[in-house]
């Protein structure tokens, strides 16, 4: 059970939260000029790596906001959140 | 005979107060402070069950939670029974009823002994084999095996133990309350840290409480007494909570830990009632000491798992702690220097021991001296390489070792024992830790597996961090407590520690006989029977990783997770594989430590907290007219209403007529309300919905369509537009909430731009649904002064109307084909507007109708239900909705996905209806459907969505889903069933009233 801050609430349990899948995949703006395989790419392609991951992350049980997160999937480590839209920590 | 195994001792035990219990139906006696272990000790009885494959007698063999044999059944009652329970951990009370498990009929005669003779047959594997092997395999062993394996007898009646869960937060917890772990909590607490210290027994102080060795001196006190100062001391210190009883389950990531504390399970039967039995403390602990200790490992040789035979250190236990001789005449056989303190303990106490056979050449240490001053005889350089006695060991035949230890020289000789104490060193806890993500390393000197290194707050000090003597558990303790919580205490460090100092080590995994391993019964794991010969049998056919010749034997895999055995296991690995064990790694602990009862995991969730249960404002209407309840989601809904003696049929049938001839009313609450606002919200449904919103005029309503991005159905619902910028979306009942996530999703992601805001208002309001050719009479009784002529108020509309002063908002929609209103009114009114109404429609013979009706009547009409006639691979287009998509619109969810090539598909499957040839005939939801029925394998076109028997139409009537459907209008299917083929026609699916008469009547 992790430890998540919260952008807005602050520190909370991991069951108020929802886990949303990959972060900064931007939904096409102009999906009709697509291809199959474009669009494919963004409707079934996920990453799912070992290792440091940027995840989409809401606080279903708390303010419902949501937010980027990124992980170390080889041991749960946060190590860093930050609000949506905003540009993800560089270190 | 009880009475001479008995030692006066009375620190631990309180042998003023006589306790009587039950074991396999015998009454016995023991005391206060003894386990249900020393107690059967006491009584001489050694044999407490059958092992699980051979069905080999088992004795008592530890006196801790690595238990592998003395597993019991506690408490005879079908509703309290608890099956593997390890007797060295249940607290003796008044009234505790045990029994052997695994044995049939009994422990003493066990049918399935006749395992251990067939043996031969039974190898590494044979259950998995069994599994695996050709279904005819199962069949030839089910009985056999069903009969004579398994652990213990589940209870059979619902736990009436009250269970409790409870969160913890602190600055430090210390995991075990031996000298390591009393010290690291005395010093966290001293240094302001509010500290917890948690421990399974019901006494703290580990092993050292009860060691009383010349060779142990602390400051001129024997080790105990000192230890015992400091314990006392604890109770003087402040932001210290000590909870003992309490074994610590999980550890999780963050310092997430779980503990299960036993609250009632020592006290006595009459003392339990109406207590909490086990709490749960999830406990969030900023920083974490581990402090465990270390378990003892056996010897594995030959036939080494009799009744008597024990791990040196628990007989040490049972002597000092409990004062219970174990046996009359011990022997012991050790590779190190601990089982000489057992020797020295034994003679204090007046016990004789006959000889301590040591694998190694020597030991120089103080406390192999002192034994040998005692005038105890050791055979070094010898190991056993037999044991004999059915129930009992009786003796041991001993032999010297060759050099190399790979053999046995010179002439066997006997001795005669009735009991066994055996000792191969020690193996650190590490078991919490590696739960945690810590990582190990070996250390080869003496074969352990130590912390290494952790992503978490934690340290692990004492034995279970591979420092086992005195003074090195204390120095080194001190110092890792004092860097982890960055303080300075040097308290500890002036101390004066006598401790003696083991040099000389050996090891052998597998000690050798004089017969062939092929001869020999080697026990590795004895919970699970498996013996190095199944080990090495399964890296002979290949298994190479440990995790699956662990899986492959089951060695490990029993209710103790092999805490004795796993070492062993790896040590013979790595020997026959040619690698080093650190190289090899090892199995994985999973939580729980020990097993927890479901009592304990649910806690308090039981019974009607199980789940959260949803009832609408209306609800007490509906029990008081006795409906019957159908959960839907989390809410309870009306299902139907029977009269006397219908059945859930007729009051069906009864309902949808009346809809129909006159009028109905539905609790339609819990569809999800959403309530959206913003200058943005019309191309916020645009975007949301497949239809066109931006033209929907002010007061009136739409039927829209929902999709996934992958193009299928998700949602549907009708949305009101209740002004410029203010919509009150529906949802289906149990797609409410994640509709309403989804849509968050897109506005804060995707779409931040658009100025709109969502909010549930499910709760807010209570939905009463009138429908029927009398339904406009009732309501116009109901709201007076609405205009509810169709100019003014036509379908698909809304107005704000009034009831006794009470704003509401009332829709003139219909899910039934039918004429209906539906009155949305701030919740606590629900119930009177209800009341309301349903007076008012009295006179029309109003009845209430429930969610089968509700169903029933718009199947008549082929409405779909999204989640029923849709199942998240339904495109619009297969639902022949083609009409909802709007051409026009540049985008909207899903839009891209509904040409992708897999959805433009021409033999995808689409919505139609379906009547049976006999229109009396019913067919079952889920049902099959089939162009053929001679032919095998026979394609599955489709199958059932919907069906009801129709009481307007008078027949049958379904909906289904059927591969190129729409072009198959007319054409003659089969749905096959068990004992019959029934005939049936694709048709459309609109049944009744195509032209929408009933819906435009002018009433
Ligand atoms: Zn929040």
């Amino acid at each position: 059970m992790f430890l998540i801050n919260c952008p807005y609430c602050g520190e909370r349990d991991q069951s108020e939260f929802s886990a949303g899948g990959e972060a900064h995949i931007v939904r096409p703006k102009q999906p009709t000029e697509l291809s199959d395989d474009q669009w494919a790419e963004f409707l079934f392609m996920r990453k799912n790596i070992k290792g440091v991951q940027f995840e989409r992350w809401n606080h279903a049980h708390g303010c419902r906001k949501w937010f980027n997160m990124i992980r170390d999937t080889s041991n749960d480590k946060i190590h860093a959140v930050y609000k949506m839209g905003e540009k993800p920590p560089t270190k | 005979m009880s009475k001479n195994l008995r030692i006066l001792n009375n620190k631990f035990i309180d042998q003023t107060s006589r306790i009587s219990f039950k074991f396999d139906g015998k009454t016995l006696y023991g005391f206060k402070g003894d386990t249900l272990a020393s107690a059967l000790l006491a009584n001489n009885i050694h044999l407490v069950g059958r092992s699980f494959k051979y069905h080999r007698p088992r004795g008592i063999m530890t006196c801790g939670s690595e238990e592998p044999n003395a597993i019991v059944q506690v408490g005879k009652d079908h509703s309290m029974t608890e099956p593997n329970a390890r007797a060295t951990e249940i607290e003796l009370y008044e009234g505790l009823e045990a029994s052997s498990q695994n044995c049939w009929p009994s422990v003493n005669f066990d049918i399935g002994a006749i395992n251990n003779f067939f043996s031969p047959l039974i190898p590494a594997a044979f259950y998995y084999k069994t599994f695996m092997w050709p279904a005819s395999f199962w069949e030839k062993y089910e009985y056999f095996i069903r009969k004579s394996a398994g652990l213990g007898k589940s209870p059979t009646e619902p736990d009436k133990d009250i269970y409790d869960h409870r969160y913890l937060h602190c600055d430090v917890l210390v995991v075990g309350g031996g000298i390591s772990g009393i010290i690291a909590a005395k010093m966290a607490a001293q240094n302001n840290f509010n500290t917890i210290l948690i421990d399974d027994k019901n006494n703290l102080g580990g092993t050292t409480i009860f060691q009383q060795n010349e060779c142990f001196k602390i400051n001129n006190s024997f080790s105990n007494e000192w230890l015992k100062k400091e314990i006392e001391s604890l109770n003087s210190i402040k932001n210290l909570t000590i909870k003992t009883r309490t074994t610590l389950a999980a550890y999780h990531n963050y310092n997430y830990l779980l503990a299960r504390e036993n609250l009632t399970d020592h006290l006595n039967l009459n003392e339990k009632k109406d207590k909490i039995r086990q709490r749960l403390w999830k406990i969030r602990a900023k920083k974490v000491i581990i402090s465990t200790g270390a378990i003892e490992r056996p010897l594995i040789f030959n036939n080494n798992d009799r009744p008597g035979i024990m791990l040196s250190s628990s007989i040490k236990k049972y002597i000092d702690y409990f004062g219970v001789k174990c046996g009359q005449k011990i022997s012991l056989f050790t590779n190190n220097d601990s089982t000489y303190e057992t020797a020295i303990s034994l003679s204090n106490s007046g016990v004789n021991v006959n000889s301590v056979i040591d694998i190694r050449d020597k030991s120089n240490s103080s406390i192999v001296k002192n034994a040998e001053k005692l005038g105890i005889k050791i055979h070094w350089k010898h190991t056993v390489i037999n044991t004999n006695g059915y129930k009992k060991i009786n003796s041991i035949e001993i032999m010297k070792l060759s050099d190399d230890g790979n053999g046995v020289i010179g002439k066997k000789f006997k001795e005669e024992c009735d009991c066994l104490g055996i000792s191969g060193g020690w193996t650190p806890r590490v078991h919490l830790f590696t739960q945690s993500g810590g990582k190990l390393k070996f250390r080869d000197e003496d074969n352990v597996f130590l912390p290494d290194k952790s992503e978490l707050n934690q340290v692990s000090i004492g034995s279970c961090n591979g420092d086992f003597e005195l003074n090195e558990i204390i120095k080194n303790s001190v110092s890792s407590i004092n860097k982890f919580l960055k303080v300075n205490n040097n308290s500890y460090e002036n101390l004066e520690i006598i401790s003696s100092k083991e040099v000389d080590k050996k090891n052998i995994w597998l000690l050798p006989s004089d017969k062939p391993l092929g001869k020999t019964k080697p026990f590795l794991d004895f919970q699970n029977d498996s013996t190095a010969k199944d080990v090495k049998l399964a890296l002979a056919e290949g298994f190479k990783s440990i995790e699956h010749v662990k899986r492959y034997t089951t060695t490990g895999m029993g209710t103790d997770q092999g805490k004795l055995s796993n070492m062993h296991a790896l040590g013979i690995i790595a020997e026959i594989a040619g690698v080093k064990m650190g190289e090899l790694g090892t199995t994985t602990f999973r939580p729980p430590y020990t097993p927890l009862t479901f009592g304990t995991i649910v806690g308090r969730n039981v019974g009607e907290f199980f789940d959260i249960t949803r009832k609408t404002p209306i609800h007490d209407w509906h029990v008081d007219n006795k409906a019957e309840f159908e959960n839907v989601g989390q809410w309870k809904r009306a299902w139907y209403y029977p009269k006397k003696n219908e059945n859930m049929h007729d009051a069906v049938q009864r309902e949808s007529k009346a809809a129909r001839d006159s009028a109905g009313i539905l609790d339609a609450s819990t569809l999800g309300k959403i309530d959206i606002q913003g200058s943005d919200a019309s191309e916020f449904l645009n975007r949301v919905y497949t239809n066109a919103w931006s033209k929907l005029e002010i007061g009136k309503c739409r039927y829209g369509l929902m999709l996934n991005e992958d193009g299928m159905v998700y949602d549907d619902g009708v949305t009101t537009r209740l002004g410029e910028n203010h919509y009150l979306m529906t949802t289906t009942t149990g797609g409410a909430a994640n509709v309403l996530s989804k849509l968050e999703d897109y506005l804060q992601t995707e779409w931040p731009e658009l100025d709109v805001y969502l909010t549930s208002v499910t709760d807010q309001y209570a939905t009463v649904s009138i429908c029927g050719p009398n339904s406009k009479k009732i309501l116009s009784k109901v709201i007076p002064d609405l205009n509810l002529s169709d100019e003014e108020f036509p379908h698909m509309s809304y107005k704000n109307g009034l009831i006794n002063n009470i704003k509401c908002r009332v829709m003139r929609i219909s899910f039934t084909g039918e004429h209906s209103y539906e009155i949305n009114i701030q919740s606590s009114y629900g119930k009177s507007v209800w009341e309301k109404c349903f007076e008012a429609g009295k006179e029309f013979n109003i009845t209430p109708y429930g969610t089968e009706t509700m169903h029933l009547l718009r199947a008549e009409k082929g409405f779909i239900i999204a989640g029923q006639d849709t199942d998240g691979t339904m495109t619009p287009v297969d639902l022949q909705m083609n009409w909802i998509i709007s051409k026009k619109k540049y985008d909207f969810i899903g839009k891209r996905s509904l040409y992708r090539s897999d959805t433009i598909r021409e033999d995808r499957k689409q919505l139609v209806g379906l009547l049976t040839d006999n229109p009396n005939e019913v067919l079952e939801e889920g049902a099959q459907i089939v162009a053929e029925t001679n032919k095998k394998p026979v394609e599955m076109l489709g199958h059932v969505t919907s069906s009801y028997y129709s009481p307007n139409l008078k027949k049958s009537i379904a909906l289904a889903v059927v591969k190129n459907g729409k072009n198959l209008k007319g054409q003659k299917m089969f749905v096959p069933m068990k004992n019959k083929i029934i005939n049936v026609t694709i048709t459309d699916t609109v049944f009744l009233d195509k032209e929408n008469k009933r819906l435009n009547a002018k009433l």
